[in-house]
């Protein structure tokens, strides 16, 4: 019997660890659920940079252990344990969900290891309990929609009625844009997340209301449905639409196929688009629709970046990934290509870099995809930085 | 608050309610006649949608999908309850709760395997865009509007197939004492076979017609599916008629609620504390109502005859 468990313990660790790979890079990010969708992207887009750098870094080769969220913030927190005290990884990357995020990171973090965030940016990890082992290659929750209340300004839009789901990344949004928005907020409505999908009485509202535009945060796939209804209930023409994070790759596709064209000129902020013009992104885009067929959404630029970030610190220490010390100061430098372009880390390990306007537009080759116009806000640094006070 | 923008509301609580009616007129007969509680309604309801939207694209026809569908998820419906819950019927109601669970997950998955996790997109059919102007100013949403008729017609044709057939004398004997019912000679696995199907249908048809308003996704079912819970609870399990009364009351209170709670709160409270008190407390407002209406009336609002006088 116990030779069994022993051989069996012995296979499983074989298994797990093959000798190979002399880095050992931890992912987490969701598989599984509805919002694998979002995962996939990101998987994809690391698959693109390990096949890009050769899966090397520096002298060592490279390989990348998936842990799986389940859109969960306890299951993220085990995937995470799981990743290092099974598989043994060198540092841990990913994360979508700010929630899953925070309930990971104490354990990444308590470990030694150096984390690094590829989406999530909430407000705690850039001012009080930022961390100098934490890093984030994204953006922080607040800075996207303080751009979009001042691409309302630019609009000259005065009244403003906003319509978001009732949870912590919606009340930021909300939060980010109120913060810079000057004109008058005549009406908000807080949903059920994530189970409400029909805003018959919101859309009433907003109708009675008779803004001079409409700002919504709805990420995945409600993000299609909201603006469905918007067009049945006859406000598309009558109301421009603002938002952020709701079209991206992900969702435009099924508003196409559903042919809701009434979202083309729909205007939002983000710090980067599919068409930004840098090398490194004009290579990535164009790689990432060859291989995979469609268009990379933000999370997976930001994904393709988090490979490179990572291995302009492998490199700097010359491999040698047990140096946290050298790693963390040649990631603090991030000096590798970006596909955002120029850009530097701040002193809260959160990016200081532009918000671009971006529209959705229709490329040549007739699928709709976001097109990338000026600056709105230009090396922006999130309000949270001035809290975190860094030990080392 | 003007009489336009209550009157939309009236007709967008209107419409939640026909949806939830749809799915608990097939979850009120399986709980009534054949004491199974199916969690698994939902994944019909979902399935609905995603068989119903695939036969739409295919067929480049709503109404044409629609009616494919009916047969589809008869079938589908008759092919669950065989082979998954025809040996759950004398367990508890706990290992019924576990294994229709199960199905949950097993239907979530295999859609997902199926069209992949990122749902499905049915497009309205042109002639039935845009909003019509119902009079004294109120243009509502044309689609919605075929949404309450088409539920209404399916309610009326519910209650002629209950009240007024032979089927439905033996569907109303079932709901009222199942155990006489077989006695007396009712074959009670075709008849829960029927009535199982026909609650499939329903559902699907439900998931259906909204997915055009809410995209099909996975995983759309479990939300609507507590509801439902709150209606036949409500309305009285087995109950159609109950159903019915419940569902609508459910969906106009609910909508209600969202729209008017937090104008109605700034008259007590600050803006801040009205601005968040008002999403929690309209969320609530159903189960507030369903534990009134329990208070009063522990059968619900229409328990079927039987239950009533059940010791």
């Amino acid at each position: 019997m116990l030779k069994k468990i022993v051989a069996a313990a012995a296979l499983t660790a074989a298994v797990s660890s093959p000798a190979s790979a002399d880095i050992k890079i931890g992912f987490v990010t969701t598989l599984t659920t509805p919002a694998a969708v979002v995962g996939r992207d990101m998987r994809d887009a690391v698959e693109l940079a390990l096949e890009h750098i050769g899966g090397r870094m520096g002298p060592e080769a490279v390989e990348v252990v998936y842990g799986d969220d389940e859109f969960n913030a306890q299951k993220g927190k085990q995937a995470t344990e799981r990743l290092l005290l099974r598989d043994d990884v060198d540092l841990v990357a990913g994360y979508i969900w700010s929630n899953v995020l925070l309930a990971s990171a104490p354990v990444v973090l308590s470990a030694g290891k150096l984390l690094i965030s590829a989406n999530a940016g909430p407000a705690p990890l850039a001012g009080r309990r930022c961390h100098e082992n934490f890093f984030n290659i994204s953006w922080q929750n607040d800075q996207t929609p303080m751009a979009l209340g001042e691409l309302l300004n630019r609009e000259a839009i005065r009244s403003l009625y906003i319509v978001a789901p009732n949870y912590v990344a919606g009340q930021n949004m909300v939060a980010g844009v109120e913060r810079v928005f000057a004109g008058e907020v005549v009406g908000k409505d807080m949903t059920v997340w994530p189970s409400q999908r029909d805003w018959s009485a919101e859309l009433s509202k907003i109708k009675a209301a008779g803004p001079e535009g409409v700002f919504m945060f709805y990420p995945g796939p409600a993000g299609p449905a909201f603006v469905k209804q918007y067009e049945q209930a006859g406000l598309i023409d009558a109301i421009p639409l603002f938002s952020v994070y709701t079209f991206d790759s992900i969702s435009l596709p099924l508003f196409q196929e559903a042919g809701i064209d009434a979202v083309l000129g729909s205007k939002m902020t983000q710090f980067w688009a599919p068409d930004l013009r840098n090398d490194q992104n004009q290579k990535f885009v164009a790689a990432f629709r060859k291989k995979y067929g469609r268009y990379p959404s933000f999370y997976a630029a930001q994904s393709y970046d988090s490979m490179f970030f990572i291995k302009s610190a492998v490199e700097a220490v010359g491999g040698d990934v047990q140096d946290v010390d050298g790693m963390r100061s040649a990631l603090r430098k991030a000096e590798f290509p970006s596909v955002r372009g120029q850009f530097r880390m701040g002193s809260n390990h959160f990016p200081v870099q532009n918000f671009y306007e971006r529209t959705v537009v229709e490329d040549a080759d007739g699928n709709w995809t976001t097109s990338v116009g000026p600056v709105v806000l230009e090396d922006h640094q999130d309000p949270y930085a001035s809290q975190c006070e860094m030990g080392g | 608050m003007d009489y336009v923008l209550l009157i939309e509301q009236l007709l967008n609580g209107f419409q939640l309610g026909i949806i939830l009616f749809l799915m608990a007129a097939g979850l009120t007969l399986v709980f009534g006649i054949m004491d199974l509680v199916n969690l698994a309604h939902g994944s019909l309801f979902m399935i609905g949608a995603f068989v119903g939207g695939t036969l739409t694209l295919a067929t480049g026809s709503l109404m044409l999908g629609a009616v494919l569908m009916v047969p589809a998820m008869f079938a589908i419906g008759v092919l669950v309850e065989t082979i998954a819950l025809r040996t759950l019927y004398r367990r508890s109601h706990l290992d019924q709760v576990l294994a229709t669970f199960g199905l949950i997950l097993f239907f979530n998955e295999a859609t997902r395997l199926i069209w992949g996790p990122e749902g499905l997109a049915v497009p309205l059919p042109d002639f039935l865009e845009g909003t019509v102007a119902l009079g004294a100013g109120i243009t509502y949403p044309l689609y919605r509007v075929v949404i309450i008729v088409i539920g209404i017609l399916v309610a009326l044709g519910l209650y002629l197939l209950v009240a007024r057939t032979r089927f439905g004398m033996l569907v109303r004997a079932g709901a009222s004492n199942r155990v006489m019912a077989g006695a007396l000679g009712v074959n009670i696995p075709v008849l829960f076979s029927l009535v199982f199907g026909i609650g499939a249908v329903l559902a699907g048809l439900a998931g259906l017609i909204i997915t055009p308003i809410t995209q099909a996704a996975i995983g759309m079912g479990e939300d609507v599916l507590i509801l439902a819970f709150v209606v036949i609870v409500i309305g009285g399990i087995g109950s159609v008629r109950g159903a019915f009364v419940a569902a609508l009351l459910t969906g106009i209170i609910d909508t209600m609620g969202r729209s008017f709670l937090d104008v109605i709160l700034l008259l007590f409270l600050s803006p801040n504390a009205a601005e968040s008190a008002g999403p929690a407390l309209s969320s609530m407002l159903i189960y507030i109502l369903m534990a009134g209406i329990l208070f009063f009336r522990p059968q619900g609002l229409f328990p079927p005859r039987s239950a009533t006088a059940a010791p």
